[in-house]
């Protein structure tokens, strides 16, 4: 079912001089999906946005993007894309209501002025609207960035890192926003570092070095990482780690608040490796492998391939 | 109390280098440090001539005689004058003044050889364009000798008396457009031109490399638009701009400088906004080529500098050499000096002003089409 593929991109490929910074990125993103789009930073996640909306040229790469060729009408893409950038960059020193204004004029949409309204309604600002974008805090900023995105109505909305810097609260209401959006059909490619984010995702892609290294539904790349972890209790677990880290069968010990995942791709290696350190007072417990472990996993595999 | 750390000479040092590496690798400034002094040095040194000569002349010759034709043949020989051409009516030297295809138009009476030769001290008229009084009046004061030598070997032997003590012939001077010779006159609508390059092209001139800088611009190209829409719509808010510093400056030359306004203000308006706009592509095409914006601001000082000096408004731009005079009408501030006195001072009309505006025209529709083709639609 190709033409239920929003995005259908294979090959693409950027370098800047010599750094190959996104390298043969494939992707399929389906309609309504929240497709979350994963990676330490400058592993090329911006970079491969920006090339889907004709931002960047692609030295290599073909594919379509909301049926249009993604190479060549980058013009018919970028009507009905809503591109929110990872910085903030709407005019500081214009009010809520005149970037409305501008980027709704910009993509012509009818019944502007009430739509503008609608929005800054639906924002809560109406008080605000005169207010300049640029004394709006983080989260503020965030909310109108997203709501300028999507003033014309956009198929496709790629977010860059769009809750970077936001509080919680905010962050749980602007989740719940784009759910119900996808539910109504519109399409997201979410750029995040946080894991409570990507486990809220259709399906992850994850990035590394500008080398796709895994992506399906959140169960799909965890089931792929085959890794068996284990989480320690206890007490001096930095030292615990330390210890971990030199033993064979051992690929990670990473702390997670009080305790500690121990994780390695081969189970039995593993578990013998731990035998001799499961004593009192550390307590020991087999768990499934999550979404991190698997992507500190990935990590520390790419920069070995360096 | 607390002990400071000594200075180091090697910091220091180290300093100096980074600076010298990073000024190195900044062309642009590099440029300007070395090309400033230069084009000054050559500027005044010796392009720049206060005392302009070979200005160009037309003369109406009413009478055929020999001392006519010797008048002629020294004006042709002199420094001062070039001949360009000669007339048949006084319309047409008038015309030919008030488009400043000619500096002057000498008036050989009828009869001039007979009242010569019979000692009635034929009358030589001479239309000036006194526009810039600096660039005549050298000339006009040569005039009486020039005059007096080329006649004294015809009036050798028995005629030798009519050289009299006061010469041969008496020389009247119209001094047109600017009468008494005002300098203000020149300078206070000559200012409005300057006034507007110099802000109209740094206005626009930050307008795209601050949006990169301010990082706006990512969001603004992936909005379906089109170059043209980008740099026009950057263009035109500012002409209003344009026109305020316009009518300030129009202001002051009426009720401060009292300098006359001979033809039509309207005209004078709508050419305005012709000029500003030629500017206003100026700077948004500097804009598309500069990287930041301490580029931008030295690009329009490149651009600046030159107007400035080779436009006719500091110096008479008949008294530069050649090569600024090529540059010079290259320049948009030239042609709206002329066309800015020539409406207030001589009262040209349409016709005389179409002669310059085209040139503007055609300027700013270059510049533009430039910053179009340079204007960069992806962030690469
Ligand atoms: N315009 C550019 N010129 C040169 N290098 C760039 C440019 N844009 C990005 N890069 C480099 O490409 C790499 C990937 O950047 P980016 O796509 O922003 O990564 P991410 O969004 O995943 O953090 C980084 O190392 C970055 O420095
Ligand atoms: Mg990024």
């Amino acid at each position: 079912m190709t033409d239920n593929l929003v995005i259908d991109v294979r090959g693409m490929t950027k370098s800047f001089g010599d750094r190959t910074v996104v390298n043969a990125i494939g992707l399929q993103v389906r309609r309504g999906e929240v497709y979350g789009f994963l990676g330490p930073n400058g592993s090329g996640k911006t970079t491969f946005i920006r090339m889907l909306c004709g931002l960047l040229a692609a030295d290599a790469g073909e594919g379509s993007c909301l049926g249009f060729d993604v190479i060549r009408e980058s013009d018919l893409i970028k009507r009905q894309v809503g591109y929110m950038t990872q910085r903030f960059s709407f005019y500081e020193d214009l009010s809520i209501a005149e970037n409305l204004d501008f980027v709704a004029r910009m993509y012509g949409v009818s019944n502007r002025r009430d739509l503008v309204k609608e929005s800054i309604e639906r924002l809560g600002l109406s008080g605000r609207q005169k207010q300049l974008a640029g004394e709006l805090s983080g989260g503020w900023k965030q909310r109108l960035a997203l709501a300028a995105c999507l003033i014309h109505n956009p198929q496709l909305l790629l977010l860059d890192e769009p809750t970077a810097g936001v509080d919680p609260k905010a962050r749980r209401d602007f989740w719940e926003q784009i759910h119900e959006l996808a539910g109504q059909g519109l399409t997201f490619l979410i750029t995040t570092h946080y894991m409570d984010e990507a486990e809220r995702c259709d399906r992850l892609a994850y990035l590394s070095y500008g080398n796709l290294l895994t992506h399906g539904t959140v169960s799909e790349v965890i089931a792929h990482g085959r890794l068996t972890t284990w989480s320690v209790t206890g007490p001096e677990l930095n030292e615990l780690a330390r210890r971990l880290r030199g033993i064979e069968g051992v690929q990670q010990a990473v702390a997670f608040g009080s305790r500690l995942h121990v994780s390695g791709t081969d189970a039995a290696a593993l578990e013998k490796a731990i035998t001799p350190l499961r004593l009192e007072p550390y307590k020991w417990q087999q768990i499934g492998s999550g979404l991190e472990d698997v992507f500190i996993h990935l990590m520390g595999n790419s920069k070995d391939n360096f | 109390m607390k002990k400071r750390p000594s200075l180091s000479i090697a910091r220091f040092w180290a300093i100096i280098i980074k600076e010298f590496i990073q000024m190195r690798r900044d062309r642009l400034t590099f440029g300007m440090i070395v090309g400033i002094p230069v084009v000054q040095l050559m500027l005044f040194g010796y392009a720049i001539n206060g005392d302009p000569k070979h200005l160009p002349t037309a003369v109406l010759m009413a009478d055929s005689g020999q001392y006519s034709r010797t008048l002629l043949s020294a004006l042709k020989n002199s420094d001062y004058f070039r001949f360009v051409r000669q007339i048949q009516t006084e319309a047409e030297g008038e015309a030919a003044l008030a488009r400043g295809e000619v500096q002057f138009v000498i008036n050989i009476p009828e009869n001039f050889s007979r009242n010569l030769l019979r000692g009635e001290k034929p009358t030589v008229l001479v239309e000036a364009d006194a526009t810039d009084p600096s660039a005549t009046g050298n000339a006009i004061a040569s005039l009486r000798t020039l005059i007096a030598a080329a006649l004294v070997n015809d009036l050798k032997g028995p005629l030798t008396y009519l050289a009299g003590s006061d010469g041969p012939v008496a020389l009247r001077v119209h001094a047109r457009y600017n009468p008494e010779g005002v300098s203000q006159y020149n300078i206070v609508p000559g200012l409005m031109g300057v006034v507007l390059t110099m802000t109209m092209v740094m206005i626009t001139g930050l307008a795209i490399t601050r949006e990169r800088e301010r990082g706006t611009m990512e969001n603004l190209l992936s909005m379906p638009t089109r170059p043209l829409e980008v740099l026009l719509g950057k263009i035109i808010p500012y002409i209003f701009v344009g026109y305020i510093q316009a009518g300030l400056i129009l202001v002051a030359a009426r009720f401060l400088f009292h300098v006359p306004m001979a033809g039509s203000i309207l005209l004078l308006l709508l050419t305005t906004s012709v000029f500003i706009a030629a500017n206003l592509a100026m700077g948004i095409t500097f804009s598309t080529l500069a990287k930041n914006q301490l580029q931008a601001v030295q690009m329009t000082f490149f651009f600046f500098l030159p107007s400035l000096l080779l436009s006719g408004f500091m110096f008479p731009f008949r008294g530069m050499p050649e090569w600024a005079q090529i540059i010079g009408e290259v320049l948009p501030l030239t042609h709206f000096l002329r066309i800015v006195r020539g409406i207030m001072l001589k009262g040209n009309g349409a016709g005389e002003v179409l002669l310059q505006l085209w040139q503007i025209t055609l300027f700013a529709l270059i510049v533009l089409a430039i910053g179009v083709k340079r204007y960069r639609k992806t962030l690469d």
